[in-house]
């Protein structure tokens, strides 16, 4: 079974690298762009198929390890 | 006074640390491998400085959540003196012994610099030889120093009078949230920090500025 857990600064977060993107997308010549915020993607496999088994045990990966929680969210997407 | 000092893949400010213990404290500190599980009889046990795990994931995560930290945490529970020193400051963070974060430095640079720091809080055990209001230099290295904590959180540091160390002068270098550069936990046995105090404690490294916050130390266990 494929996951896919996404890890995005909280808002009110400030985001200096996500600032730095959107300036360089700005001197890329994109014009329209309102902000830009960096996240970060993991591609977990995991061996059961057990459906919400597998999105509680993500759950307490991403509050244990993958997310710093004082910052960040976190969404868990399963196939 | 005992002390000891874990060492992680990456450290690379821990023999500076053991060589500022031996010098202020007349003993030789305990090396402790990240992988053990046990820590030895010390009043005072180091996180030091460095790339632990080369900083990913976050800095400082892979390493909070390494056998000894468990050990650490237990440790700082029944009162034992805790001191995280840049990488250190970021490891206690992710292992939950101190409030806030450390994000990327608001410039996005490395920041390898002498800064002033002011001791706004002189009644802590690692701060007790400053004086309250005291403007002292100190060096910093870093990348992801820029401290940060929710309004709620920043609130209750602030009351609880553990903020010890501000940036002073205009010199913060990463972009920390009210010029913040050392925090301690709500008990005041932990003290988390960005700069290096072990790196400006003989007249070989230019002054002795740092060496107050380790005879802060001293003068609590004597």
């Amino acid at each position: 079974m494929k996951a896919r857990v996404i890890v995005t600064l909280k808002n009110g977060v400030l985001d200096p690298q996500g600032k730095a993107i959107e300036g360089a997308l700005g001197g890329l010549g994109f014009g329209d762009i309102a902000s830009v915020r960096q996240g970060k993607v993991f591609d977990v496999e995991l061996t059961g198929s057990d459906k919400e088994a597998a999105k509680a045990e993500l759950a307490q990966m991403c509050e244990k390890l993958l997310a710093n929680t004082v910052i960040e969210n976190y969404a868990i997407e399963i196939d | 006074m005992k002390t000891a000092v874990i060492v992680f893949p990456g450290s690379n400010r821990d023999r500076d640390m053991f060589h500022a213990l031996e010098l202020i404290t007349g003993t030789r500190p305990a090396s402790v491998w990240h992988t053990e599980t046990s820590l030895p009889d010390a009043d005072l046990v180091i996180v030091p400085g460095g790339f632990s795990y080369g900083d990913y994931l976050r800095s400082g995560a892979i390493a909070a959540r390494s056998p000894i930290l468990k050990e650490l945490v237990k440790k700082a529970d029944q009162g034992v003196k805790v001191l995280g020193v840049c990488n250190g400051f970021q490891i206690l963070t992710e292992a939950g012994l101190l409030p806030g974060a450390l994000m990327r430095n608001a410039g996005l640079k490395f920041v390898c610099r002498e800064i002033e720091l002011e001791t706004v809080n002189n009644a802590t055990s690692f701060s007790n030889a400053y004086q309250k209001g005291q403007v002292w230099r100190c060096p910093t290295a870093h990348h992801d120093g820029n401290y940060f904590a929710d309004a709620e959180t920043l609130k209750s540091i602030e009351d609880n009078g553990q903020v010890v160390f501000r940036y002073a002068n205009g010199t913060n270098p990463n972009g920390s949230i009210n010029n913040i550069a050392g925090v301690t936990n709500a008990k005041g046995n932990v003290l988390g920090m960005m700069p290096h105090p072990e790196n400006l404690i003989e007249d070989l490294n230019g002054g002795t500025d740092g060496r107050l916050l380790f005879e802060s130390l001293l003068a609590q266990a004597a």
